[in-house]
């Protein structure tokens, strides 16, 4: 059949239940993207003779003699659309993955349309902005005060990001947007059978008919693997992970496990070989309630572990980690406390969302090397276990990552690679593994579900005597990030109070549930919640304003982090100091702000009132290792390459790495190289994650390129015969008083004089790290009568020290309130009672739209950062951490009920009320 | 998505090649906008029988009221004109802004689409069942029958069709667009998926009809000769409910909740007819 895209008229034949979208991508089109594969999040849509549809719905037979517009095609080929360009000058994404389907739809809504933007735009889903930059660009109502931001720009301006152009086109390659020639020919592709059980044993598994299909080329179970157990969660240090993973293993213990994998010419003949494939299991008894699973008679997950080879607190107990710790004396304070607060909160399974699945496609090179394209945050964590769990020297594996789409710790993983590299090795053909959305949201890693009691003693005054908390953690089937998880999340948190008696209890549980593993703010949100709850009681009880008490016993410069332990008594150094604070100011800032301005209390009867905050403070940089190294360098035509192991995945660091280097080389954004996310590139790069990216791989930049404009002032100096510091760097070239010299002119020189160009090295291993502070405030209004909580004011303070992108910073704090009000009122992976999934597709899974949310106002403490680069520090993950809290509080204060479950849904709160009206 | 064991896809473009294809098999099923069975795993089918190539008006009106062919696209509702006298013609546009589907998926999914799919939630259900919709079905053999749309949807995606019966049109009577309606839905997320649609209907006559869906997992649906006062109401939709299909439950609500705001949505209606020249 004819179809004409974009303007070019293609002669195609679709298979008869082809969707549009994979024939675009299949003929290249990679502008339009797979988000949900169902409709609902509209990453794909097109224009189809001018009406925007989803393509991932849409029959492609029916799109026969009709014309598709991508974004890609919505301006000549250089050019952008009015609503591209306003995309840019907002800064209206992050990842920019549900970019061109944005576009596209908002270039197709009217003046009408585009009044009424709660309605047209509930189908298109942003997970990273929280859509006041989106709503921004759509509207086309920018303030008119504020210029744009620039295309290049030094530290402290706001500066676009360097995709900007390409992601509004959808002509910014993602990782399975593969380009003619990115691949070698004759790629296959990959489907899993997963564990339709919570728990059993593959008695037996018959391949032979999947396996003796046409065009299926490999089918792989648990006979075929490495029996090399490994961790899917990646660290610094791999040891800090439980080594209870194979590739694919007989025993199943979560719903949706692997069981077996076909490798075929296309999905659907993948999928065919996974129905001919026979299994016969042996279902064995499951533990689903973490609260049951420690006690005695609990299946067990691991008992078939090594508990010191694995790294698993107690395989008999289905203990992952546990910690039991105390300072000072807390029996002993609360029996003296003038006023004691306690309840246990519990916090939900949460999906990351990121708009791109996890996806990796692999191949071999002409050395026979494997390379792997992922969707990554850390591919050389992941690099480093694939040769080890395949057996292969490192030099022998490549990772890398394109733009990826969105990751919130969900990509802190290895949950595609081992198969699509093991796949790659026995066929010797380039694999590619795009998992689906249902995979995602029924088989990959969540947030870690926690039930969290605290105490809190207090002073009549309201000063701190007693804290404890007792936490219990569900890991689920495999304990990826579980130890890491539990131990971050009562440290910085506990250690934001200054008390002098704490304890900490913590365990961390195998269930048989879909693992949990890396969630942005790892762990501390939800302690936080709980924490900044408590804390709110224990002011309502002694009647003490919320900002005064924590004025109070907020730690300050001068004392020490205590959580667990007491550095003064254990004499252990973990880096962590006071590189600056701003938690003051941020608590003046929101005080200050919460009660001016916010939406009217909503039409109707009984709506409740009330305001909350809560506050958190975060590490710089996670600990136990974070090492960047980047290299940077002058080229022959007189630009500059940096080389850099960061991924980019809407964290926004290759904006502040080229701005970092903008400055220190005195030059513009379009003369430089960055090369980045790939084990090629560099020696090391632990990887963007704990909110690293931009300050660790930021120093080490920094660090080269200092260097490196040292040895080219070195050289002009040596060329005029002046001093090195009289030399200045400006983009096209030096100048030395009255002498200049271009670039390309510098470079010859050093090769001449050394056979090779001006290039420096910068290395950072964070062995200093600082915290950060977020304080956030909610004014809300509640309905009893429905359970609806409506936020009617939102300001978040933020002590991220110098602000290197104020655009961006602001992006990614209204990103991180907008993910943790999902969190907060709507989010859940839900299961049936049995382990198997009730939440498989994006209907079922609620994550805010842009009617969900009001604009958050955001506000910047005014601090320099002795640690970090240029004064500055990481500001990624946490400002999710103190919303959920600071919604119950104003919840509490409207209502008078404490909520201590997420999310509190409108049943839910419905629930509460009535249960105190009845008691009452 | 694609449906990747799906092998044909047979347009039929008059009733008797539709019969031949669509016989009852249980491989076969019905594609109209596609927009409900491209969005989930159907390994189960082999043929799609398109109907898009029948060619039917979308809709059409006569005295006897608005007719809407299976295969208009709901957006279409929200687009047909009032007609002197129809006072409930608002909810045709309320109903298509009750979908949680975004417009882009609303001008491809069909009104047969929508009601065969027999989802709670389904806004075109509570249309239909709003104003004493009736669907004419077409047999494999030939034959021809109508159904209330309260008999058409049975359960949580189950209908009353049977093996190879095809949806033809939906009949809203003129007697139904003419009463003054009144409507309330709520969900857990502003705009989100309904957990309880109510709506109520007095006619020129007088009589009064009240209907519920998402809240339940089948429409319920009450008719009183004129119009109850809110408590009666309240009592009698609870009844209905509790002897009938029970208060639906899923990740979209739970039912004791939708059983709440289900009947406060009652009262609200009610109370709203009631008021002279109040509501539409």
């Amino acid at each position: 059949m004819k179809l004409t895209v974009d303007g070019t008229a293609t002669e195609v034949e679709p298979r008869p239940g082809q969707c549009l979208r994979t024939l675009l991508r299949e003929g290249s089109c990679t502008a339009v993207k797979k988000g949900c594969d169902s409709g609902d999040c509209g990453a794909c849509t097109v224009l189809v003779d001018g009406a925007p549809v989803r393509s991932c719905l849409y029959p492609a037979l029916r799109a026969a003699d009709r014309e598709v517009t991508t974004a890609a095609g919505l301006a000549p080929a250089g050019c952008l659309h009015p609503v591209q360009q306003r995309f840019v000058d907002a800064a209206g994404f992050q990842c920019g993955f549900c970019t061109p389907g944005m576009v596209v739809t908002a270039a197709a809504l009217d003046e009408r349309q585009r009044a009424d933007l709660d309605e047209h735009l509930k189908g298109n889903l942003c997970r990273c902005t929280g859509y006041r930059s989106v709503r921004e660009a759509v509207a086309g109502d920018r303030d008119p005060s504020t210029p744009p931001p620039a295309r290049s720009g030094a530290v402290g301006e706001a500066v676009s990001a360097p995709a900007a152009h390409r992601v509004v086109t959808g002509t910014e390659p993602f990782t399975l947007d593969l380009a003619d020639g990115d691949v070698p020919p004759g790629l296959l592709h990959v489907a899993v059978l997963r564990s339709p059980h919570a728990h059993a044993r593959v008695r037996s598994i018959d391949v032979r008919a999947a396996a003796a299909l046409e065009g299926v080329h490999l089918v792989l179970t648990h006979h075929d693997v490495p029996q090399v157990l490994f961790s899917t969660g990646r660290h610094q240090d791999r040891l800090d992970d439980p080594d209870d993973t194979l590739v694919l293993d007989p025993v199943l213990r979560h719903h949706g496990q692997r069981v077996a994998v076909a490798v075929a010419e296309s999905v659907a003949l993948a999928e065919e070989a996974l129905r001919a494939v026979v299994v016969d299991y042996e279902v064995l008894p499951a533990v689903l309630d973490p609260h049951r699973a420690g006690e005695p008679g609990a299946p067990l997950l691991h008992a078939d572990k090594d508990a010191d080879a694995s790294r698993i607190a107690d395989p008999g107990a289905n203990l992952v980690a546990q910690l039991h710790s105390e300072v000072g004396d807390v029996a002993s304070a609360f029996a003296a406390a003038h006023t004691v607060v306690e309840g246990t909160w519990r916090t939900q399974r949460v999906a990351h969302l990121a708009l791109e699945t996890h996806g990796a496609v692999g191949w071999l090179d002409e050395r026979g090397r494997l390379v792997v394209r992922s969707s990554t945050q850390v591919p050389f964590l992941v690099r480093d276990e694939l040769a080890r769990v395949l057996d292969l020297p490192r030099e022998r594996v490549r990772v890398l990552a394109a733009r990826v789409g969105g990751g919130f710790g969900g990509k802190q993983e290895m949950l595609v690679e081992d198969l699509v590299a093991l796949a790659v090795l026995r066929t010797g053909r380039p694999v590619q593994y795009e998992t689906t959305r249902r995979e995602a949201l029924t088989a990959l890693p969540t947030r870690h579900p926690m039930s969290v009691r605290v105490r809190l003693g207090a002073d009549a005054d309201g000063t701190l005597t007693a804290l404890a908390v007792d936490l219990l953690s569900d890991a689920g089937a495999y304990g990826n990030h579980s130890p890491g998880v539990m131990f971050h999340s009562v440290h910085e948190s506990v250690a934001t109070y200054r008390c002098a008696n704490k304890r900490v209890d913590a365990r961390a549980v195998y269930t048989n549930s879909v693992p949990s593993g890396a969630f942005r703010g790892y762990g501390l949100g939800q302690v936080v919640f709980a924490l900044e709850s408590a804390l709110d009681d224990l002011a309502r009880e002694l009647g003490l304003d919320p900002f005064a008490v924590r004025r109070r016993n907020v730690v300050v410069p001068g004392d020490r982090f205590v959580a667990t332990t007491d550095p003064a008594v254990t004499g252990e150094d973990d880096g962590l100091r006071f590189g600056s604070y701003g938690l003051d100011q941020c608590l003046d800032l929101v005080e200050r702000e919460l009660p001016r301005g916010g939406d009217p209390v909503p039409d109707g009867p009984g709506w409740r009132t009330g305001s909350g905050i809560a506050l958190s403070m975060i590490a710089t940089v996670p600990p136990r290792g974070h090492v960047a190294e980047v290299s940077a360098a002058l080229l022959a035509d007189g630009t500059w390459e940096l080389n850099v192991g960061t991924a980019e995945f809407g964290n926004g660091t290759t904006t502040v790495h080229t701005q970092i280097a903008v400055q220190a080389l005195g030059t513009t954004a379009d003369r430089l190289r960055l090369r980045q996310a790939d084990t090629d590139v560099t020696g090391h790069d632990t990887g963007a994650f704990g909110s690293a990216g931009s300050v660790v791989a930021g120093r080490a930049l920094l660090t080269a390129c200092e260097r490196l404009a040292g040895q080219v002032r070195a050289l002009a100096a040596e060329r005029f015969g002046a001093d090195p510091a009289e030399v200045v760097l400006h983009p096209d070239g030096v100048r030395c008083g009255n002498r200049t010299a271009t670039l390309a002119d510098l470079h010859a020189q050093a090769v001449r004089a050394t056979g090779r160009g001006p290039r420096a090295e910068g290395r950072d291993d964070a062995a200093l790290r600082s915290v950060a502070f977020n304080v956030q405030g909610f004014r809300v209004a509640v309905q009893p009568a429905t359970g609806e909580v409506r936020v009617l004011r939102s300001v978040h303070a933020v002590d991220a020290g110098v602000v290197l992108n104020p655009v961006q910073l602001r992006g990614q704090v209204e990103g991180g309130v907008a993910q943790a009000i999902g969190s907060a009122l709507f989010e859940e992976v839900h299961r049936h009672p049995d382990g198997s999934p009730a939440t498989t597709s994006l209907r079922e899974y609620h994550a805010p739209r842009a009617a969900d949310l009001g604009e958050t106002q955001v506000l910047f403490a005014d601090t320099v950062d002795a640690v970090g680069p240029l004064g500055a520090k990481s500001m990624s993950e946490a400002p999710y951490n103190p919303v959920a809290p600071a919604l119950a509080n104003a919840v509490r204060d409207a209502t008078g009920v404490r909520l201590r479950e997420l999310p509190m849904r409108p049943d839910r709160v419905w629930r509460a009320l009535r249960e105190v009206a009845e008691r009452a | 998505m694609d449906l990747n064991a799906v092998e044909d896809i047979i347009p039929v473009r008059d009733r008797a090649a539709l019969a031949r294809a669509h016989t009852g098999a249980a491989g076969t099923a019905v594609l109209a906008g596609g927009t409900w069975l491209f969005s989930c795993e159907q390994p189960h089918l082999r043929v799609l029988v398109d109907l898009t190539a029948m060619g039917w008006e979308p809709w059409t009106v006569s005295a006897r009221g608005l007719r809407l062919a299976a295969t208009c696209p709901v957006a279409e509702l929200a687009a047909v004109p009032a007609r002197p006298g129809w006072a409930a013609h608002p909810l045709l546009r309320w109903c298509v802004r009750a979908l949680l589907a975004s417009s882009a998926v609303r001008s491809v999914a069909t009104v047969g689409g929508n009601l065969c799919t027999a989802l709670p939630a389904g806004a075109v259900t509570s249309l239909a069942v709003a104003l004493d919709g009736a669907v004419e079905l077409w047999g494999p053999d030939g034959s021809t029958r109508h159904l209330p749309v309260e008999e058409l949807v049975v359960g949580d995606g189950r209908t009353a069709l049977r093996p190879g019966e095809v949806v033809r049109a939906l009949d809203l009577p003129e007697r139904a667009l003419r009463g003054r309606t009144a409507s309330r839905r709520t969900c857990l997320q502003r705009l989100g998926r309904s957990a309880s649609l109510v709506t109520a209907r007095a006619d020129e006559d007088g009589a009064f009809t009240l209907a519920v869906t998402a809240a339940t997992s089948r429409p319920v649906v009450l008719r009183w000769p004129a119009a109850p006062p809110a408590g009666r109401a309240v009592r009698d939709v609870r009844a209905a409910v509790q002897e009938g299909p029970g208060w639906f439950s899923d990740v979209h609500g739970d039912p004791d909740w939708r059983c709440a705001v289900t009947l406060r949505s009652v009262a609200e209606v009610v109370e709203e007819l009631d008021r002279p020249g109040g509501a539409s």
